[in-house]
């Protein structure tokens, strides 16, 4: 009788095991085509980071990054290009991300929940997925033509701004809706209004999540060509434009937004359709340039979150 | 061999079991008076402490009615356990065994109420106040031992029970031997027999109380352990 | 005609006075303490879902006052009724009446403003939330709400409700340091110790112990009774053996109804209803 219950208990036993080894084979055989399709994106994106780099790195000087465009590529550099670029940022950064945030926050904590506030939602979600070209026809069409300010550094800001808009409000709602309702309900429950709860206790703990939107929503403004070319920025650039702070007072001075200018994905572009081969090698250069700039943005973003969120938890 | 426990984290719990204690000592002292003064009532006739003594027992009632009351509360007010649980539920058994110790004092109180007439030589009573003095002692060590805990007091008090288990035998024969030789003296020696019973029942009760001391401290019944120790 | 509805009426008070006689739903309970809330025919409304029917509740002055109940019986959403919780999600709908005594403001009504309500009863709740700040700002933060911002005020009052809290020892070389430092228990006594601070009239505790160890527990049920001596408090616990161990009085609910309110002792001992008996002797079902 012990040695019948014994012979089942085995049988059982067995059962399960294969039942058990199936379900390791499906794992397995999923590990093995995870790992193959992980080759072959990161194995294309390798050979295309190697590309560029075996081309643009021995191009790279000091010169490079502080001469003009010119008709000899040797003599060529990206100056007006990354100046361009980094004035564009800025005011793409001071326009999207107060707005962004601002709007984030209405629509997650102050909005009344009806159709309409509904309504501003899809539409908000579906704005980031718009081509962005489009974003450069409206800017053409509504601040350059109608309003009539012209093919400058501040339509050129505007239009990346309201390119990167909804990005930065989903993520400043994603952020506020993470912060755990505890909290929430804790200043609440200790007699806190409505303003004292979001500026001293949910915009504080929502600010990591916040600051990475806005660096992920500039990083991807930095990169975008289509609605700066729709805008028409010009490709040739000899000058600067008037610097942002000066030496006498009033120490600021806001003629750089109404200049005309190019920016670095622009300079690629205009490079790489030139037939000379030396051109091409330039392109390359700047597109390093380009690539470390969002890098290091993202680098940036990776460490105030590190830091903001060392300094709620520890 | 008492171990003292730390205090509970609740101080109100602590302060709850404390109390129990507390009715418990309370009681026992009230029921050691019942058994004195119910003896001395018996003994020397005295029809006022006999009253006494019954109406004393109304309060004797009362109070294991306290403790009772107190042990529920505990039980399902702080769920006790362990060393806690033990301490609640032999505090129930103790103040039931004082409560019957207690009508035992007021059986000697009766007894003494209806033999006043009979005029008793005092010969007689040798042997009832000897065996009165005997487990007085006794369940004084059995309340000492449960109160402070102590295991080894508890073990005494229960091997000291054979002790008046003999008494009470020889003091049976010797009321056998008064009845045989008189029978007139039938009425009162039955009388003190039943006097006798009372006390011996006293004893039973103080050892259970023992046990339950022993059992508080230990955890263990002391019967199970007795067989172990001494296997036959 | 009138007689015959008279008739009905005589013969239907009686009945309807049996079955909800001594323990629930008449017009109030009275209870041998001074209130210092009353909860009068409270309902509750989750939009369509109707969460508290017709609650009839005395709290008593420096009490402890325990809710239990199966999950989903409504003991909750009565707690967070007392500090207008619910406020803070739409479609929420409170009839009836919650008085503070002795002035006897309806709480619940439209016409009172929910912050002002919180201020004046404080909650903790059921894990551990302390703000992302020093534990020194956590004390501090319901006093700064209410515009007190001098040092040596904040000094004094926080210190206070520290030992009050049973945290003081623990933690007063490392004020500055974060509240997140601290273990669970410590964390939970701080939030009661924020609660403290600004002195509210009702202190609601809403499973504070749930996600506690059994030691921390004890430490702060024996605050809680420690507390009882100064402030009422209002404790919602799934566990009634908690209830049973730190309440005075108790209220048993179940789908929304309070079933049966008495004295902690009375209840855990000899509930007077079948349903509170079947199910603090564990035969719910």
């Amino acid at each position: 009788m012990a040695a019948q219950n014994i012979a089942d208990v085995k049988g059982r036993t067995e059962e399960l095991a294969s039942v058990v080894s199936a379900a390791r084979r499906k794992d397995y055989i999923f590990a093995i085509i995870g790992v193959l399709v992980l080759i072959i994106s990161m194995g294309m994106l390798v050979a295309l980071l190697y590309d560029l780099f075996v081309d643009g790195i021995p191009r790279l000087s000091w010169d490079f990054l502080t001469s003009f465009p010119s008709r000899r590529p040797a003599n060529a550099g990206i100056l007006s290009a990354w100046v361009g670029t980094s004035l564009v940022m800025l005011v793409t950064a001071c326009l999207a991300i107060p707005v962004g945030v601002m709007a984030g926050l209405y629509l997650e904590e102050y909005a009344p929940k009806n159709w309409l506030t509904d309504i501003i939602e899809i539409n908000v979600s579906n704005l980031a997925g718009v081509p962005s070209i489009i974003y450069g026809l409206l800017a053409l069409g509504l601040f350059v033509y109608i309003l009539g300010l012209g093919r400058t550094v501040l339509v050129a800001g505007m239009v990346l701004a309201l390119l990167i808009l909804p990005v930065v409000i989903v993520a400043t709602r994603e952020a506020v809706r993470s912060i755990p309702v505890a909290l929430k309900e804790g200043a609440y429950g200790i007699g806190a209004d409505k303003w004292q709860t979001m500026w001293h206790y949910i915009i504080p703990a929502a600010r990591p999540g916040i600051l990475t939107g806005a660096i992920v929503g500039l990083s991807r403004a930095i990169g975008e060509t289509a609605p700066v070319i729709t805008i028409g920025a010009l490709t040739f650039i000899a000058f600067l434009p008037p610097a942002p702070v000066q030496g006498t007072p009033p120490f600021v001075n806001f003629d750089w937004l109404s200049a005309p200018f190019t920016v670095m994905p622009i300079q690629m572009f205009n490079w790489i359709s030139r037939p000379q081969e030396a051109f091409h090698v330039n392109a390359a250069a700047t597109g390093v340039i380009l690539l470390a700039m969002s890098l290091m943005m993202n680098a940036i973003a990776i460490w105030i979150r590190y830091r903001l969120r060392r300094a709620h938890k520890s | 061999m008492a171990t003292t426990l730390n205090e509970h984290i609740v101080t109100s719990y602590e302060d709850e079991l404390t109390n129990l204690n507390k009715i418990i000592s309370e009681m026992g002292g009230m029921v050691e008076q019942a058994i004195t003064e119910g003896a001395s009532a018996l003994l020397k006739l005295d029809h006022q402490q006999a009253q006494d003594v019954r109406q004393f027992d109304k309060r004797i009632d009362e109070i294991q009615q306290r403790i009772n009351d107190a042990a529920v509360s505990i039980i399902a007010r702080r769920q006790p356990m362990a060393a806690d649980l033990r301490m609640v539920v032999t505090a129930i058994q103790v103040a039931n065994d004082l409560e019957r110790t207690g009508d035992m004092a007021k059986q000697l109180a009766k007894r003494a109420l209806q033999i006043e007439s009979l005029n008793l030589a005092p010969k007689f009573y040798n042997g009832v106040k000897h065996m009165k003095d005997l487990v007085a002692r006794q369940l004084q060590a059995a309340l000492d031992a449960y109160l402070t805990r102590d295991s080894k007091a508890a073990i005494d008090v229960c091997s000291r029970d054979d002790e008046v288990d003999a008494i009470y035998n020889s003091l049976f024969r010797e009321l056998l031997t008064y009845m045989m030789e008189d029978p007139r003296n039938i009425t009162q020696c039955t009388h003190l027999l039943f006097c006798a019973k009372s006390l011996e029942r006293v004893g039973d009760h103080a050892t259970n109380i023992a046990e339950a001391a022993y059992y508080l401290e230990t955890g263990r019944h002391l019967g199970a352990d007795e067989q172990q120790r001494q296997p036959r | 005609m009138t007689d015959i509805a008279a008739t009905a009426s005589e013969f239907a008070a009686p009945e309807e006075a049996a079955t909800v006689s001594a323990h629930t739903a008449d017009a109030s309970i009275s209870i041998p303490h001074a209130l210092r809330a009353e909860v009068r025919n409270l309902s509750f409304w989750y939009k369509e879902f109707q969460a508290l029917k017709g609650i009839q509740l005395p709290i008593a002055d420096r009490k402890v006052t325990a809710l239990i109940g199966a999950s989903g019986c409504g003991k909750s959403t009565l707690l967070r009724c007392f500090n207008r919780m619910h406020d803070l999600y739409a479609g929420n709908r409170y009839d009836g009446e919650i008085v503070l005594k002795p002035e006897g403001e309806n709480i619940v009504s439209r016409s009172v403003d929910p912050i002002l309500v919180r201020m004046r009863v404080g909650m903790v709740f059921q894990k551990p939330n302390p703000f992302p700040k020093s534990i020194y700002e956590n004390v501090a933060a319901g006093l700064r709400i209410r515009g007190i911002n001098k040092r040596s005020a904040l000094d004094e009052r926080v210190e206070q409700v520290l030992r009050q809290a049973a945290l003081w020892n623990e933690v007063k070389d490392r004020l500055d340091s974060s509240a997140y430092d601290l273990s669970g228990g410590q964390q939970q006594r701080l939030c009661i110790a924020r609660t403290l601070a600004p002195e509210p009239e009702l202190i609601l505790l809403d499973e504070p112990t749930s996600a506690l160890d059994p030691i921390a527990t004890a430490v702060i049920e024996e605050l809680v009774d420690e507390l009882r001596k100064n402030v009422t408090i209002i404790i919602v616990t799934h566990s009634m053996q908690q209830a049973a161990r730190i309440s005075d009085y108790c209220a048993f609910m179940h789908l929304g109804q309070l079933i049966e309110f008495g004295e902690t002792e009375q209840m855990f001992t000899n509930p007077g209803n079948v349903k509170t008996q079947d199910y603090i002797t564990g035969r719910f079902g």
